[in-house]
């Protein structure tokens, strides 16, 4: 309950001029155009020496403002900090902080631009820098793309650096001794004479300091914290039933509540009768929303019984209303013209004049995000301020979107970023948020936290989009002479910034992510997007069009590896030009002893995907047995430039795979009547315990920037699997999920 | 009706057909089970009803027969279970929110099979779901939860 003392305090400083007596920094300056944002809650002795550094009597709290929805991102960004500060890891805590501009993300529209990650030219490197300019005027706080590490490799390790010369400042001055005859260790200046002065003792006095712009970085030779397996920040509160979600936030007085939406999504509500559903224990008003209807109750179960006793009658759905009608749309889209085609290498019709030696169709289905927390916010409307508590991957586009709803300026709504029970990209949405603001509205003075059942949080989500493949190949000498891959899909960033009010620009290079920037030498090589208008709702998905592309991709390249009669994975090899890309898929080999002689019914697939940056080869072991496809094992390798947290790393990896797994093997929304069929874990399920592989992984650093990890381990694990089933029983299968057309053990 | 939940006892007003798990967390404040499924599905609400792990999701309050004990109960920060133990010194959880579940039914795993083979494993906790897919590292912690609790 600690933490929620600290919101209710904070809360109460908020606009109350409570900062008399409390330090405030003119400016941070370092390269951000925004005011530092925990200038406003400042209480007495409390100095904010960054936005990412606050230190008070009670300690030094660092601010890791990406949501930390279990890719540990809390750890290594506090450790960004902490390694320059010259703090411990365990003597801070860590913080989301508030929503803020300044915590704009610079490097999260770089995976848009119109070059292949191994092109490092001077144009290319000079349009990523353009949009670090634009990332920065949106001033869009996001978590995304697997972008949070190299965001911040280089802002948060200044920030620590600044704060720590402030500091050192201040003890200088306080001492009258030269700021070179000072030490800093563990969070306390040390004098020549021995005189140690804590860092909260000097906070107050560090505030009125002017930061250095461009504070000096410690050698990576001296580096305490970074480049090594740390403790999680968040382990022991996570295994202790302690950590705090949205979920678990209470406040006094709070009532609960949930909603049930149309599930023809996007459709009206025509009407409704809630006689008997008021009638129910517990419930304490219901509250009709455009599309749906809220109960707000004495607990979330009676809320959730009383919700299903209202008889709704609700509009259709402004899309084809079954999964095969949709298929069609999708398919219809190879008809029109090319959305993109950013890769046109050779001559392809020409090579394929005289008709493609393997061809093949693929298909993808919807995906469900299913974070294992549902999906639920808390809102307090109270004394002319909205205030909130979510895990949000998108906190100041959930700030705005609220203030829209409560009709109030975005500075009079207060959000507290909680841990998140899993993301995935579904957090980026304000939609659940947007469900709990209407409901505190409704009951004004009373804080409301709202949780969407599962099965709510299943049919209500914004789907990783379907999708359709063909591709057409020419072999010659043991090797694609031309390869020819079209992808058609509704555009997921359509979708998304369709509901934030914007539009797409231009093509949505998200169709054709991974599939036309991987580095292999194919001399007649295209790939093609086509773009079907969105229908249901859909969104980004743990590693977003590389998720169906790898498949695509990847599938495509096993099969003309097998008509040529090339082993895969020297193929691969022989194809690939970039070294790094060519030193995991080695290291795959060696690792998993690619090659050896395997048991009557076993079989390999390798599979090898550059997505954000970081290039993954994967390989599967599978056993054909009279109890279906078991997966017996998974070696992975990755190059993320520097690995500051191998463990981490290694972690986030081995759930990547898992996530690709589950989706491969059994993932699948599908729709009938307008309605999405799945609602539970029954019939959207996931790997459990007997199905998942032992994971090797292995971590090179052979790149030449920094890259973030949350995802690219995803993309290669669905090929990968679908070519060891190949391997071992001869079936190609085209259409995920595989379950469709084998069966697995479970 | 009376609870007894990790050795105290509670009265609540609820009605009889209220599932223990939200009598735990939204009348009683106790949030370590977690609500994931609703339908004994996923194993986010796992708690131990006289030692053995039980669904609190779709068990009724009032069917409860015996001492409620929840991961607040088994151990705390300073006082740590030998599973919660092992589950931090293999980073286990990512999210964490399936964790708690995760912990419980290993616990109860472990009290009756001090030396579980992988298949005990599989079978045990198969009912628990990790979305974050930390299974390697859930097996590699109750294997090492069995032996520091034979060694004890
Ligand atoms: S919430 Fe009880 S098993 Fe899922
Ligand atoms: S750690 Fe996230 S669901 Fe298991």
């Amino acid at each position: 309950m600690g933490r929620l003392k600290t919101i209710t305090r904070r809360t109460l400083l908020v606009g109350s001029a409570a900062i008399a007596g409390g330090v405030v920094f003119g400016y941070w300056r370092y390269k951000t155009p925004y005011e530092n944002p925990l200038l406003e809650s400042l209480g007495d002795g409390e100095a904010a020496l960054t936005p990412y550094v606050r230190i008070d009597q009670a300690g030094i709290t660092i601010i890791a403002p990406r949501a930390e929805m279990g890719q540990g991102v809390h750890t290594t960004l506090a450790a960004l900090v902490a390694e320059e500060l010259d703090v411990a890891l365990e003597d801070v805590r860590v913080e989301h902080g508030p929503a803020s501009k300044a915590y704009f993300n610079q490097v999260a529209l770089e995976e848009g631009v119109p070059f292949a990650a191994t092109n490092e030219g001077n144009f290319a490197e000079g349009v990523r820098n353009s949009t670090h300019v634009a990332a920065k005027l949106v001033g869009m706080q996001i978590t995304g793309g697997s972008s949070s590490t190299p965001d911040a490799f280089v802002k948060m390790r200044k920030a620590g650096a600044a704060a720590r010369a402030v500091l050192l400042a201040a003890a200088a001055e306080k001492l009258g001794v030269a700021t070179d005859t000072l030490v800093t260790r563990g969070g306390v200046v040390i004098a020549a004479d021995g005189t140690r002065i804590p860092y909260t003792e000097l906070a107050v006095l560090a505030a009125a300091i002017e930061p250095p712009e461009d504070p000096e970085l410690k050698d990576p030779a001296d580096w305490k914290l970074l480049g090594r397996s740390l403790p999680r920040v968040d382990m022991v509160g996570k295994c202790t039933g302690t950590a705090q979600y949205s979920i678990d936030v209470r406040l006094p007085g709070m009532l609960f509540a949930t909603v049930r939406m149309n599930p023809q999504l996007g459709g009206e509500l025509l009407s409704f009768d809630a006689a008997a559903a008021n009638a129910m224990p517990g419930v304490q008003k219901i509250v009709p929303l455009a599309g749906g209807v809220a109960v707000i109750a004495s607990n979330t179960w009676y809320a959730m019984q009383a919700v299903k006793a209202i008889r709704c009658e609700w509009g259709e759905a402004p899309y084809p209303a079954s999964s095969a009608a949709q298929f069609a749309v999708v398919e219809e889209a190879f008809a029109n013209s090319h959305d993109s085609r950013y890769l046109d290498t050779g001559d392809v019709d020409g090579a394929l004049a005289d008709g493609a030696d393997v061809e093949g169709e693929y298909q993808v289905p919807y995906l469900a995000h299913a974070t294992m927390e549902p999906l639920n916010a808390v809102a307090w409307l109270h004394d002319g301020r909205l205030e909130l508590c979510a895990g949000t991957q998108a906190p100041t586009q959930a700030v705005k979107d609220s203030a829209a709803i409560a009709d109030l300026d975005t500075q009079q709504v207060t959000l507290h970023t909680t841990l998140m029970g899993g993301g995935f990209g579904r957090r980026a949405e304000s939609d659940f948020i947007k469900t709990a603001v209407h409901a505190a509205i409704a009951m004004p003075g009373v804080p409301i936290k709202l949780t969407w059942s599962r099965e709510e949080d299943t049919t209500h989500d914004t789907y990783r989009p379907l999708a359709r493949a063909r591709f057409r190949a020419k072999i010659a000498n043991g090797a694609p002479l031309a390869f020819d891959l079209s992808v058609a899909a509704p555009s997921a960033i359509e979708s998304q910034l369709a509901r934030i009010g914007l539009s797409i620009p231009g093509p949505d290079i998200s169709i054709v992510q991974a599939a036309w920037d991987q580095p292999y030498a194919i001399p007649n090589y295209r790939v093609t997007g086509y773009r079907a208008p969105v229908m249901t709702p859909i969104s980004s998905w743990r590693s977003v069009g590389a998720s169906q592309n790898g498949f695509f991709h990847e599938s495509a390249i096993d099969e003309i590896a097998h008509a040529a009669g090339a082993d895969p994975l020297q193929m691969r090899l022989a194809l690939l030009t970039h070294k790094p890309s060519r030193a995991v898929l080695e290291a795959v080999a060696t690792m998993s002893g690619w090659g050896d002689e395997l048991p009557d019914g076993h079989g390999r697939g390798v599979a090898f995907v550059l997505s954000f940056g970081v290039p993954v080869a994967e390989v599967i072991e599978v056993a054909a047995t009279a109890n279906g496809i078991r997966i017996l094992k998974a070696w992975a390798a990755v190059d993320v430039g520097i690995a500051l947290d191998p463990r981490n790393i290694e972690a986030q990896v081995q759930s990547a795979i898992n996530f690709g797994l589950s989706a491969a093997i059994m993932g699948e929304i599908t729709l009938r009547e307008g309605v999405v069929e799945q609602t539970n874990f029954h019939d959207y399920d996931a790997i459990r315990m007997a199905q998942a592989p032992a994971i090797d992984v292995k971590i090179l650093e052979n790149g030449t920037k920094i890259r973030g990890i949350g995802e690219p381990g995803l993309p290669p694990a669905a090929p990968a699997l679908a070519n060891a089933i190949f391997a071992a029983t001869g079936q190609r299968i085209r259409e995920l999920p595989l379950n469709k057309h084998i069966r697995f053990f479970r | 009706m009376k609870l007894t939940i990790n050795g105290t006892e509670h009265e609540v007003n609820v009605t009889d057909d209220i599932p223990l798990l939200w009598v735990l967390r939204d009348e009683l404040g106790i949030t370590g089970p977690k609500y994931g499924c609703g339908i004994a599905l996923c194993g986010a609400c796992t708690v131990h009803i006289d030692g053995a792990p039980v669904r609190s999701c779709t068990l009724p309050a009032a069917a409860v027969w015996g001492e409620v004990t929840t991961i607040e109960g088994l151990g705390t920060p300073s006082a740590l279970h030998a599973v919660q133990r092992a589950w931090i010194e293999h980073q286990v959880a990512q999210c964490g929110y399936c964790q708690s579940g995760q912990i419980m039914s290993a616990a109860a795993l472990l009290a009756n099979n001090p030396d579980p083979s992988d298949a005990d494993i599989d079978t045990a906790m198969s009912g628990n779901l990790c979305r974050c897919g930390a299974y390697p590292r859930i097996r590699a912690a109750v294997k090492a939860a069995a032996t520091s609790l034979r060694e004890t």
